[in-house]
């Protein structure tokens, strides 16, 4: 082999004198375009379908123009606001101007369930002043206090300046139980109106148990059936793969017919005398019921990778350990076990951010302190319709999912994760 | 080490036999003394029972029938971390989460011995091997023929008095192989320690053994030195496994002593040494080394006429093949000496051996 002719400033040469290197790049032009034109449909579809609507939805957790465009004069006036003063009578005319507006255009409701939020008992407020407002005169500030004495109430003015603000992290901070004021400080939500903290560490809880639950049972299922011969694995195999055939609902529901109090596990309690008849156990409409359908639903996902992980390792590594003298727990613990190691990750990140965002199952047996936050976010979507506050809850949700990940790499490494 | 029972390093195989479906007995009836100090390799073709034979002797299989002794002692219910038994495997299986010198640690750890005797253990055995530069390394970051390296120190640390080796050499390149098969057998000569190997490599086991153990079928077809097995081959199947043999079949017409008369398939009467023909009208198959046929010179009772089929130049010898008494594939190694007969294809010669030289050996 003789190395390629070079140029003065040390470039390979083709034979016809270009550089190798552009040669070789319009050699693979070709079949580099060819690759990316099919791939394209796929890129496109994750893009338009997947990306592009994450994105949409997750600027919507910080972003809410409802009142800044339905009340443009006011929200000008509000922008300049310090609010500790008392409101002006120029905020207050602005006030009626946008209410007349905002009764043409029929969008006084969404206006008014936005302000809402920020401060209950708003909504009547709203509707009853802008029914009124065509009917006010100069000067506002007592025309709209004689309608009600509500509007010489400097919280609702407040309440009025957090709305009035497009971009805001009031979602946010509502999600992680922060309560944002109109002077732009946050401050802790009231006792009784912290809730989504705690579902945020239940939901983290439930995963994780339902994760180590899920390795301690199908360690030993994926250890067995990569040691048993072809023909009883795959029988094996297709007994662990026979749940993904089967509804998610119908995989549920069996459970509740299972474990609840008239349910067949409870019965064979009472029959075996560890339950009296009266005195049943609550498996089921409460964390335990989660745990346990969840655990049950998602262990296929922790069997598949460790099976393909124990799968590539050769039984000759715990026969040299054995020949070496090691007992056979040595051998499985420190020849063994640390080979299974890639698998334990793939598996264990796999079930644990399927776990983390699961829906289904909770909303069906979890009852009351068994649901978790994908319920609640449901729960803003369809029943609240305060899709900023469940895109806030769906942002926080993914940077904690993010930063585990993070965690995740740093410690274990992403590299020695492997899935068959 | 309370742990280690393998004694002084004898073996011995008493009548065992090896079944795996309770049908087909894969080891029939094998006798075998091995003593201490001896390097005994069971050679055979895929599928013949020897590596159920080391197998059984690490443990790792249990014998359906039989004694197995270990210095003296039966070990068939003797766990496999229990016998102190070195082992070199096939693909090395060096643990590939350990660096070189955790993997040769690893037995002395499970001994519970203390680290600077660790220590010291782990570099002689690796000096041994010559490889007390790779300590730190990890197994995927070497070659193949030092993995090997790594893997026969790492049977040899804890100071097994016998070892086993499973093909070690079978993934290495033919010249590597070479060179290995030459240390084996010098560490083993320097050590002391029972070496028992397997291969299907004939030539292997012709360098290195003390005696070799011909497998074949399930049983022992031949146990005896490197030399007794190619000069002296007692079966058909060891003669044609051994190095390259001519075969003549035919049947035997008369037996003298150890002389027996044969008459070939072509009609023509030849002289044989009788080895294992049976009696008077038995088939037979006669046994020729090519390198104990001479080319031309003067006519005996053994001679017969040859025709050159075809000539290869293969450097230090000239491979010819013939055909004599109708086979077509006999073949005859003529050395490139100084003034050495000049062959032709095509050509018609005489060729001949010695009486001793033509094993008559079972059909």
């Amino acid at each position: 082999m003789t190395d390629a002719t070079t140029d003065t400033n040390g470039m390979a040469l083709a034979a016809d004198g270009t550089p190798l290197k552009k040669r070789l790049g319009q050699a693979l032009f070709r079949s580099k375009m060819r690759a990316l034109g099919l791939a394209t449909p796929l890129l496109l579809l994750i893009f338009f379908c997947f990306l592009v609507p994450i994105i949409i939805f997750l600027i919507r957790g910080v972003h809410n123009d409802t009142f800044e465009v339905h009340m443009p004069a006011v929200s000008v006036e509000l922008a300049q606001w310090d609010t500790t003063s008392e409101p002006t009578e120029a905020m207050y005319a602005a006030l009626a101007a946008d209410l007349v507006l905002a009764k043409e255009t029929k969008t006084i409701g969404k206006v008014a369930s936005r302000v809402n939020r920020e401060l209950s008992g708003t909504r009547s407020l709203f509707t009853k002043s802008a029914r009124k407002a065509k009917k006010l005169e100069a000067p506002y500030k007592d025309a709209l206090i004689g309608v009600s004495k509500k509007w010489a109430d400097i919280e609702v003015w407040k309440a009025l300046k957090v709305s009035a603000k497009s971009w805001t992290p009031a979602y946010l901070a509502s999600a992680v139980d922060l309560k944002y004021n109109a002077d732009g400080s946050f401050e802790r939500k009231s006792e009784e109106r912290r809730i989504h903290l705690q579902l945020f560490v239940r939901t983290l809880e439930i995963s994780v148990i339902v994760t180590v639950m899920g390795l301690l049972l199908g360690y030993p299922v994926a250890f067995l059936l990569s040691t048993l011969p072809a023909r009883t694995s795959n029988l094996l195999l297709i007994l662990v793969l026979l749940p993904f055939w089967t509804s998610l609902l119908v995989r549920t529901t069996a459970w509740i017919a299972m474990l609840q109090s008239q349910g067949v596990l409870n019965d064979l309690f009472v029959i075996f005398g560890l339950a009296t008849d009266e005195d049943r156990f609550s498996l089921i409409y409460n964390k335990t019921g989660t745990l346990i359908a969840m655990t049950h639903i998602l262990l296929p996902f922790m069997i598949l990778p460790l099976y393909s992980v124990m799968k590539t390792i050769p039984p000759t590594y715990v026969r040299a350990a054995k020949s070496m003298g090691a007992t056979d727990w040595t051998a499985f613990w420190r020849v063994y076990f640390p080979q299974s190691i890639p698998g334990i990750g793939a598996g264990g990140i796999l079930v644990f951010i399927l776990a983390i965002s699961f829906y289904i199952t909770p909303a069906l047996v979890g009852g009351e302190d068994g649901t978790m936050i994908s319920n609640f976010i449901d729960f803003h979507m369809r029943k609240s319709l305060n899709w900023s506050l469940a895109a806030a809850m769906g942002g926080v949700l993914l940077t904690i999912v993010l930063f585990l990940y993070y965690i995740y790499d740093k410690v274990v490494g992403i590299d020695n994760m492997k899935l068959g | 080490m309370a742990a280690t029972i393998s004694g002084d390093g004898s073996v011995v195989f008493d009548r065992v036999q090896k079944s795996y479906d309770g049908e087909v007995l894969v080891v029939k009836d094998l006798n075998l003394k091995i003593d201490k100090g001896e390097f005994v390799t069971m050679l055979g073709p895929s599928g013949s029972g020897k590596s159920t034979c080391l197998m059984m002797l690490a443990g790792f299989e249990t014998a359906t029938h039989g004694d197995i002794l270990l210095g003296g002692r039966p070990i068939n219910n003797i766990p496999p971390h229990k016998r102190g038994i070195g082992m070199v495997f096939q693909n090395y299986a060096l643990f590939p989460h350990m660096t070189v010198g955790e993997n040769l640690s690893f037995p002395l750890e499970v001994r519970k011995m203390g680290k600077d005797e660790r220590e010291a253990k782990v570099k002689r055995a690796l000096d041994m091997v010559q490889m007390g530069d790779f300590i730190d390394r990890r197994p995927a970051q070497l070659s193949g023929g030092q993995q090997q390296r790594i893997a026969l120190a790492r049977a040899l640390v804890f100071d097994a008095e016998l070892v086993l080796m499973d093909e070690p050499l079978g993934a290495l390149d033919k010249q590597l192989r070479e060179h290995m098969q030459y240390e084996i057998k010098h560490i083993h000569e320097n050590l002391g320690i029972t070496v028992v190997y397997v291969t299907h490599d004939q030539s292997e086991a012709l360098t290195m053994s003390d005696r070799v153990a011909v497998f074949d079928d399930g049983i022992i077809q031949q146990l005896s030195t490197p030399e007794a097995l190619y000069e002296r081959p007692e079966n058909a199947f060891v003669a044609q496994f051994i190095g390259e043999n001519n075969t003549l079949s035919g049947v035997v017409q008369a037996i003298k002593g150890d002389a027996a008369t044969i008459k070939l398939d072509d009609g023509t009467v030849t002289e044989a040494l009788a080895v294992k023909c049976g009696d008077v009208g038995n088939r037979t198959t006669l046994s020729i080394r090519p390198e104990r046929v001479t080319v031309g010179g003067n006519k005996t009772k053994n001679s017969t006429d040859a025709k050159v089929l075809e000539l290869i130049y293969l450097g230090d010898h000239i491979r010819c093949r013939m055909n004599v008494h109708g086979n077509e594939d006999f073949i005859v190694k003529v050395p490139n000496s100084a003034g050495h007969t000049h062959l032709q294809a095509g050509e018609t010669t005489t060729v001949s051996w010695g009486k001793e030289d033509c094993r008559a050996l079972d059909a």
